[in-house]
């Protein structure tokens, strides 16, 4: 009934929704969630130039790697100039944020127009990466996420303890000798991982609610931090995983928003236990 | 020049209008430090303009203005309960709630059938700035023809009445809002309802993000808030000239994307058009960096 | 005997399920008064209550014998001093200007009348050659009198001060105290709280000492005890009127 590629996709979905509960809950703590979202939507332009430019070359403009490539590029570009913005001490990190995702976005856009003039690149689906298309993953596309999100994963358990003290108490944890400007940049790294992993699955306009929703539910719920990690894991892959199979069953609605409204369901009952609890 | 009327006149106006009312209004939300409400507000605002459209059957301005205000209101109602329900940061809880808003606008864009009417992705996502044209424009003559001019998109009515109400909110309120975006605990104390306050400018921002948003598209509305405010907040000292300045920059903005769109293109010897929405995105971003740059330079000195 | 500046009965403040402040009754006499007491205790928590900006969970307060919203007039407000963004695009005189909102109508110009009644507000705390001066751009002394001036300029009956001598220089501070003796020998009250115990044997006529709940009140001689100080600051070395005055 379920068909092998389609196994496959929906298990590369999962593991993205692990990786995105555990990095979730740590950007969640040091209060960088919203991050995913700048860097989601600077994505779109070097998805779009890596389009262009594999198809420029001759390569097939379908390859996912190349596109997660030019992603990830541009993420990076995004986060130095929220860097600099924030940096200026004039725009607050709200204005930045909303200055950087809306503006790479709108370069992508721009991009995107020149791209679907170029026969090659036409058909490469670019318009999927803003609201995710499980649906038309390949086996190895699939793969490639899933294994990408569970690197992430093992980073994120491998520095747990220190990532830990970090988004606790900042000042304790530099006291003690950590070196918190690398375990910032570490956690920033795993943020842009788990959101370029995310593109072409759930898409660059909701990525950040599958790092942001799962997280905030498991918050509510656990007590302690592995705890945490542990709903968080769970929640993410339940929720990418029905968002994958609702958008395979009905491919009008795109993967992003079917995640991102199973994740809030899973997010309204843990409320609603967490309350339960309380009175 | 007939050309010019009948194909871009229509969409510089729009893209005028929607960056001159954002821009104005953008100033408010980066005073308030509260960005990424306009994020919120122009994501989560599709829902109601789906239900709107879906009720009525209409993609006419009242039934989506009423549905996109309704669903602004409860997304910030939303916010603040998870905020408090929940203990989340207001970042968090402002991404949680939109992304679920927007989430359950495209879901409902493919249930109610609205898709299949001329209300697409496509322009929830670039807007449809090429699309509005003014074919029964026949010279200059046209613009004092009120035959003509009601050929003119729909969309404009509503883009000119919500920058009409937005310059008379800003002009009669001044001093309340400077109040409001200062120190709203003063404010309180002097006994200014302040929570109604926000609710009217939540709501008034709502309304330019869901004009503009038939223009640009929701996401670059977010451009259109911020980017003018950001852009003026590195450049200016002065409450007026952030206000008026942003308005000013926003509607520039919007016609120097839409201008350059086409010639840009052709002058570079290519043969297709940019999108106008996009480009004006663009030149928004660039014109904080240049702010940027520029002001680094005036403090070294 | 007209009515005192502000009357408390039973005011009780929670933040979520933690008691801010717990069944304060309370009478100020006219003059300048200091609200003592460790961090937490509450001090803040009342003046707010006080004013509506937070919700009082029971309790009422008076001012001059009237319910707040009839008494706002009469009322002037000085918050703490990290609470606004100094990036702000304003100059001192707009700040001062922003306390003349209830006495002008909001569009347009400021009419000329205002404008100097800001102008004159910001020159009786020295501030007059700064009023065209972005507020960011102001020492941190600088910008307390700017907001002083402010409060000044609501022309209030009662001021109520959240740590206005919080971490201002000698200049600011000497100008403050001035303007509240000023204001004490023009017939008006002012509520303060307040941090430095070295101050306020000079200086204040009465005390309210807090704790979560009143643990003294009343004038300066009567209730500045070291008994009450101790019972208030959990008795700390180093804390006592004494041994602060030395």
């Amino acid at each position: 009934m379920i068909g092998h590629n389609t196994l496959v996709v929906l298990l590369g979905c999962a593991a993205l929704g692990v990786a995105a509960g555990v990095v979730g809950s740590f950007a969640l703590l040091r209060g960088r969630a919203l991050l995913a979202d700048a860097i989601g939507h600077a994505a779109l332009p070097g998805v779009v130039l890596a389009a262009m430019i594999v198809s420029l070359l001759g390569g097939e403009s379908r390859a996912l790697a190349p596109l997660l490539l030019g992603a990830a590029l541009t993420g990076v570009l995004g986060l130095l100039a929220l860097r600099r913005l924030t940096a200026s001490g004039r725009i607050r990190p709200d204005a930045a944020i909303a200055v950087v995702l809306s503006s790479f976005y709108a370069l992508g856009t721009v991009g995107l127009s020149i791209a679907q003039t170029l026969p090659g690149v036409a058909q490469a689906g670019l318009s999927s990466f803003i609201l995710g298309q499980a649906a038309t993953l390949t086996e190895s596309d699939a793969i490639l996420a899933g294994a990408l999100a569970l690197g992430c994963v093992a980073v994120a358990v491998a520095l747990f303890q220190p990532l830990r003290a970090l988004c606790f108490d900042e000042a304790f944890a530099r006291a003690q000798g950590l070196p918190v400007r690398a375990l910032d940049l570490t956690l920033l790294g795993l943020l842009l991982a788990v959101c370029v992993a995310g593109l072409p699955a759930v898409g660059l306009v909701l990525v950040v609610a599958l790092l942001v929703v799962p997280a905030a539910a498991a918050r509510l719920l656990a007590g302690r931090l592995p705890g945490m990690l542990a709903l968080a894991a769970l929640f993410g892959a339940v929720a990418g995983a029905g968002g994958a199979l609702v958008s395979t069953r009905f491919a009008s609605i795109p993967t992003g928003a079917a995640v991102v409204l199973g994740g809030l369901v899973l997010f309204a009952g843990a409320l609603g236990v967490s309350r339960m609890r309380r009175a | 020049m007939t050309d010019f009327l009948r194909l871009d006149f229509a969409a510089l106006l729009a893209a005028m209008l929607a960056g001159g009312t954002c821009g104005l209004l953008g100033s408010f939300l980066v005073l308030r430090r509260e960005s990424l409400l306009g994020d919120a507000l122009s994501h989560a605002v599709l829902p109601g303009i789906v239900v709107g459209f879906a009720l009525t059957g209409l993609r006419s301005a009242w039934p989506m203005l009423l549905g996109a205000l309704g669903a602004a209101l409860l997304a910030t109602v939303a916010i603040t309960w998870i905020r408090r329900a929940a203990r989340l940061e207001a970042g968090a809880a402002t991404g949680l709630v939109f992304t679920g808003f927007f989430a359950l606008g495209l879901v409902l864009l493919e249930v109610t059938g609205a898709r299949n009417a001329d209300l697409d992705i496509d322009c929830v996502l670039f807007g449809q700035l090429e699309t509005l044209v003014w074919l029964e424009a026949a010279g200059l003559a046209s613009l004092l023809d009120p035959a003509a001019l009601a050929g003119l998109p729909r969309q404009l009515g509503l883009l000119a009445g919500v920058a009409l109400a937005a310059c008379l909110f800003v002009a009669a309120f001044w001093r309340p809002l400077k109040l409001l975006c200062f120190d709203p605990d003063f404010a309180r104390s002097l006994g200014l309802r302040v929570g109604r306050w926000e609710i009217l400018l939540n709501l008034m921002i709502a309304a330019a993000a869901v004009a503009a948003f038939e223009a640009v598209g929701s996401i670059l509305v977010i451009a259109l808030l911020v980017c003018p405010a950001a852009a003026l907040r590195l450049m200016t000292d002065r409450y007026a000239v952030q206000v008026w300045g942003g308005a000013a920059l926003g509607a520039g903005l919007g016609a120097a994307g839409v201008l350059l769109a086409g010639p840009l293109p052709a002058a570079l010897g290519l043969d297709f058009a940019l999108s106008a929405a996009g480009l004006i995105g663009t030149l928004a971003g660039l014109t904080v960096a240049v702010a940027l740059q520029r002001r680094r330079r005036f403090q070294a000195l | 005997m007209s009515a005192p500046p502000v009357e408390i009965q039973g005011l009780t403040v929670r933040y979520g399920e933690r008691p801010a402040l717990t069944g304060v009754n309370w009478t100020a006499a006219p003059g300048l008064t200091a609200i003592l007491g460790p961090n937490g205790a509450g001090k803040s928590t009342l003046l707010k209550a006080a004013l509506g900006l937070i919700p009082a969970a029971e309790g009422q307060v008076r001012f001059f014998g009237l319910p707040l919203e009839q008494a706002r007039p009469r009322l002037a407000y000085l918050p703490q001093r990290a609470s606004v963004d100094w990036d702000f695009p304003a100059s001192a005189l707009d700040v001062v200007a922003m306390a003349r909102l209830p006495r002008t109508r909001w569009f347009g110009r400021l009419p000329r009348a205002e404008r100097e009644a800001a102008r004159a507000a910001l020159a009786a705390v020295g501030m007059a050659d700064f009023a065209d001066r972005q507020i960011g751009r102001l020492s941190g002394g600088q910008q307390q009198r700017v907001f002083l001036a402010r409060a000044l300029a609501q022309e209030a009956d009662l001021f109520l001060m959240d740590e206005p001598l919080a971490a201002v220089d000698v200049v600011t501070e000497q100008t403050i105290l001035a303007v509240l003796h000023g204001l004490v020998r023009a017939g008006k009250s002012v509520l303060m709280v307040h941090h430095d115990l070295s101050l306020v044997q000079a200086h204040f006529d009465q005390v309210l000492i807090l704790a979560g709940r009143v643990v003294g009140a009343g004038p300066v001689a009567e209730a500045f005890t070291e008994p009450a100080i101790a019972r208030a600051f959990g008795g700390l070395p180093g804390r006592t009127p004494t041994e602060a005055a030395a």
